[in-house]
């Protein structure tokens, strides 16, 4: 008799996959970003069963809020040409060489997970893994603010600062250059 | 026990499944990169691959106790802003190629190519 764990792990990994999978075989762009978006979703519903419940409620603040958000701007933004909706010629060649490419590493990866015991410490532990959180907020901010983590939370400030900062310099349109070629910048 | 019996996932242990559904959405990604000529849509298959590497850490986290526990948590909260820094910068330069190209086909930004 599966249990209540199982089965709902079974539906976000069927959801999820199932999203990630349609999102490779649709033509158009937004209906592949949105599924995306919500395989996404079902990533952080799946780090909610595992216990995670802070990595879950970032995963849905960054990647649901606001990674979808700039990936549905970056689409309306670059307006697809006449040609752009056509396949490649080469199109069926490439995802066949992609699915035999993802399939070997599938296999390979499974047979490695699969063929290994996994031994540690809590093996033994029966498989009710949502009982309880593994940790709680408090002490995610604690170790953040240990000598170990702070110098580490210091540099994704700051990397993330220059990224943002980068990224609004590579999108921004340069003025002198559009008045050049007689461009309106709007 | 058969090995169809051990293979069925009431046998497995959560972090064997957890294992492979991220392995699974690796290998997802990894046909999207691979497949998709969009330049987007290949910067959401990398997107899905490095959230599968995130869910590895979640799945060796959720069965540890303690430090262990804390700082497999650390390291998807890293490993989800480092990859919101890549995603904005990299739509960013999709959206610079397609200025300049006005196309985000793969194939067309070739500048480059020998």
């Amino acid at each position: 008799m599966p249990d209540l764990s199982l089965l709902s792990f079974l539906a976000i990994a069927l959801v999820t996959l199932g999203a990630s999978a349609a999102a490779i075989t649709r033509r158009n762009i937004i209906h592949s970003a949105l599924l995306l978006v919500a395989g996404w979703a079902g990533i952080a519903a799946y780090y909610l069963w595992a216990g995670a419940e802070f990595v879950a409620f970032a995963q849905i603040l960054v990647y649901v809020g606001a990674v979808s958000m700039i990936v549905l701007f970056a689409v309306l933004l670059t307006r697809l040409g006449p040609g752009d909706t056509a396949p490649a010629p080469d199109a069926f060649q490439r995802a066949a060489a992609a699915l035999v490419a993802g399939g070997a590493c599938f296999v390979a990866l499974a047979g490695a997970i699969l063929t290994s015991p996994l031994d540690l410490p809590a093996a033994a532990r029966p498989p009710a893994v949502a009982a309880a959180p593994a940790i709680n907020v408090r002490e995610i901010g604690l170790a953040l603010m240990e000598p170990a983590h702070a110098a580490a939370l210091l540099v994704i400030g700051i990397l993330l600062t220059v990224a943002l900062i980068g990224a609004i310099v590579i999108a921004s349109i340069d003025r002198r250059e559009a008045d050049h070629s007689g461009e309106a910048a709007s | 026990m058969s090995l169809f019996a051990s293979l069925s996932p009431l046998h497995l242990d959560p972090l064997h499944l957890g294992l492979l559904f991220s392995s699974a959405l690796f290998c997802l990604g990894l046909v999207t990169a691979l497949a998709r000529s969009n330049t987007i849509l290949v910067l959401l298959g990398v997107e899905l691959m490095l959230n599968a590497a995130n869910i590895n850490f979640i799945a060796f986290a959720s069965r540890s106790q303690g430090a262990a526990a804390s700082t497999g948590v650390l390291f998807a909260i890293f490993s989800i802003a480092v990859a919101a820094a890549e995603a904005a910068v990299g739509l960013a330069l999709i959206i610079a190629i397609h200025r300049h190209r006005r196309s985000v086909r793969l194939q067309d930004a070739n500048a480059l190519k020998g």
